[in-house]
């Protein structure tokens, strides 16, 4: 793979969905470019489209997996914080039933994993107590 | 969007973004679209310059007002008056589109009753705008031969919102402004992908492709699908859980990828409500306000970092593809679900997005061609789109709409929740600015947008700021009968004296600590749009 290249995706800051290209330079994202033929976008983003790259190699992205002990959030392993958040969501299935879960899925997170998240819910938590931030 | 979906059928734009630049008449109401959909603006100003008229119905002198034809200022919440007055002109002026009405919708009778009860004047008098100025509006829109109108969150974000939506619904259908290319209703989704989480059937009452989890056909669907039995009773809003109180009836949750630690309604009981939770789990890029409340916190890949597809506000799904690895031990959201979901005892596999696509496509019709080698080529795919073989719909409701015959519901006004008195006298509004997005988690790490605006600004007339006596840019307190907030006076006479705007992007100025947990029966929608607030000078301490 060469060390510089071009991705088309799509933004993620409206709903107005512009197509740009994340320019992709020692495995970093480090600037974006519109597409220039895409429907919405044609050859023009907003101010935060342009800077979009800055938030992804930000400092404070976090990188491993927290757990509560002693009352802060410590870093642990991902077997910890799967393990101890499917015995706990389980034990509230099994004792008050899946109406005593709330389940936020997300506008900024992608079709597939909405569709997983609501699908989990359903069937894995048995409950219909799943949304997002539609009217906000 | 349960206005849209009783009124045509389905909850979304009827047109593509690149109609709209065709039309030649463009009714905004109740969006700042030069700041919050830049691309959408840019669309009603490329028609504006080849003729368009364009009417901007919103309390504030927004920048796309200044650039408006005709600027209607209402009051906050006035919404159905003034929309139902305009109504009222086209029957008296015959500019309705009577073989329309005939042919494609139901309940006209209903609606031409109630209008022919209203006093022009005296709703005219409601609203705030002259009647001459509603008259043109009107006239404008009713003798257009294509003419869109596009609404956001400052006509949904009411008591009434629902309403406010079927009233926009029934002058696109009284005018016969539905059905063609270049001419419908179009509400602009606030998110990225808010189309898409609601297709997906991330909503309490509705499986994927909006089939309802009341109806047992499309639940047995499921069942087959899925392989186990279904819970039948719909579930909580997203508002019903956060302010469910310390020993409200959730006990546990997980949030994926959300903030309403920021983004919902009275802060300090979505604060409660989440402390006294057995358990919180929340997956997100960033430790955000909610997360810091969390028992367990997954670190999330981005968009950078995984494949997929977005649907944005014209219904285009469209890929969103991996440029570099997640960093640190990132996994995205989808892995981290699977592994939980093998945990609790129902194993959910998928080898790539694509796939999880395929499932998609086979249980939700409006999806039903929607499969990853499509969308991969050309810009993507506008939903419905039935088969492999089916192009997609740039355009809704031709011919018939998605419900059959298009139903008019005719509304009356519902004044906002709370109202200014005498001990809190301002009204104030909140909404979103351009170099902001949401909550902020993203756009507030970025160098370049911190750096044009990294405060929150109460935007004031200078009428109110002189009485008390404010300078521009002095920290003022600003407080409801919920909470209070400390922010910078920014006078301008954007907005009319009596009322106040800002904005929610900024955790150090909280404007949710304020806000009215009122809310929309039909959608569960909070009123953000109105709440009664005082504004008061910090004394030097």
């Amino acid at each position: 793979m060469p060390d510089a290249f071009d991705v088309l995706t799509t933004c993620v800051y409206c709903g107005c969905g512009c197509g740009l290209y994340l320019h992709v330079k020692d495995g970093l994202v480090c600037g974006s470019q519109p597409s220039r033929h895409h429907p919405v976008s044609r050859d023009n983003l907003c101010v935060k489209g342009w800077h979009i790259h800055e938030s992804i190699n930000h400092p404070d992205r976090l990188t491993t997996p927290l757990i509560r002990k002693n009352g802060a959030l410590t870093p642990t392993t991902w077997e910890e914080a799967l393990d101890f958040t499917a015995q706990q969501l389980g034990r509230i299935r099994d004792l008050h039933t899946g109406r005593a879960i709330g389940v936020l899925a997300s506008a900024k997170c992608t079709n597939e994993e909405n569709y997983l998240l609501q699908k989990f819910a359903r069937t894995a938590l048995a409950t219909n107590n799943v949304d997002h931030c539609a009217r906000l | 969007m349960a206005g849209l979906a009783t009124t045509f059928g389905s909850g979304a734009m009827t047109n593509s973004i690149n109609e709209i630049e065709n039309a030649e008449v463009i009714l905004v109401s109740g969006s700042n679209t030069t700041e919050a959909h830049p691309q959408v603006a840019r669309r009603m100003l490329e028609a504006v310059d080849r003729g368009a008229r364009l009417i901007v119905i919103d309390p504030r002198r927004t920048r796309l007002a200044e650039c408006s034809h005709l600027h209607l200022a209402l009051r906050p919440g006035t919404d159905i008056p003034l929309l139902n007055a305009m109504m009222r002109v086209l029957l008296d002026e015959g500019l309705a589109d009577d073989l329309f009405i005939e042919m494609r919708t139901e309940n006209f009778l209903a609606l031409r009753d109630m209008l022919n009860r209203l006093d022009l004047a005296e709703t005219a008098e409601l609203t705030g705008v002259p009647l001459p100025l509603i008259r043109q509006a009107a006239q404008l829109y009713g003798r257009a031969r294509k003419a869109v109108i596009c609404y956001c969150l400052g006509v949904t974000q009411h008591v009434c919102g629902t309403e406010n939506v079927q009233t926009i619904a029934n002058l696109a259908m009284l005018a016969g402004h539905i059905e063609k290319e270049d001419t419908g209703v179009d509400p602009l989704r606030g998110q990225n992908n808010v189309q898409g989480a609601c297709d997906m059937g991330a909503l309490p009452n509705m499986l994927p492709s909006y089939q309802d989890v009341h109806n047992e056909d499309f639940r047995e669907k499921f069942e087959r699908g899925w392989g186990v039995k279904l819970p039948e009773a719909p579930g909580l809003t997203l508002v019903e859980m956060t302010h469910g109180g310390a020993q409200g009836s959730i006990r546990g949750m997980f949030i994926m990828g959300e903030n309403p630690m920021l983004s919902d309604p009275t802060l300090s009981k979505v604060e409660e409500t989440l402390r006294g939770l057995d358990f919180l789990a929340v997956s997100d890029i960033f430790l955000t306000e909610t997360a810091r409340l969390a028992q367990v916190v997954f670190p999330a890949a981005c968009f950078a970092e995984k494949s997929g597809s977005f649907t944005n506000s014209e219904r285009r799904v469209q890929m969103v593809r991996q440029a570099v690895p997640p960093p640190g031990e990132c996994r995205a959201d989808s892995e981290i679900i699977m592994e939980l979901s093998r945990r609790l005892g129902y194993a959910m596999e998928y080898d790539s997005s694509g796939e999880v696509m395929e499932e998609i496509a086979l249980l939700s019709p409006i999806y039903g061609g929607m499969h990853h080698d499509r969308l991969e080529q050309n810009w993507g795919l506008q939903w419905p789109c039935w088969d492999r073989n089916h192009p997609g719909t740039p355009f809704l409701h031709k011919y018939y709409f998605t419900r059959g015959r298009g139903h008019f519901m005719p509304a009356n006004h519902t004044p906002p929740g709370e109202l200014p008195g005498p001990e809190y006298p301002l009204l104030l509004m909140t909404g979103r600015i351009y170099h902001h997005y949401h909550t902020g988690t993203m756009t507030r790490k970025s160098e370049r947008l911190t750096r044009e605006c990294n405060q929150a600004v109460l935007q004031i007339n200078p009428l109110d700021a002189k009485a008390q006596g404010l300078r521009q840019g002095e920290t003022v307190r600003l407080v409801s009968r919920r909470g209070e907030i400390t922010l910078a006076a920014g006078i301008t006479d954007q907005v009319e004296p009596g009322m106040v705007y800002t904005t929610f992007h900024f955790a150090e100025a909280p404007i949710n600590l304020l806000t009215n947990d009122a809310f929309d029966t039909g959608s569960r929608c909070p009123e953000y749009k109105v709440c009664a607030v005082r504004v008061e000078k910090i004394m030097d301490s």
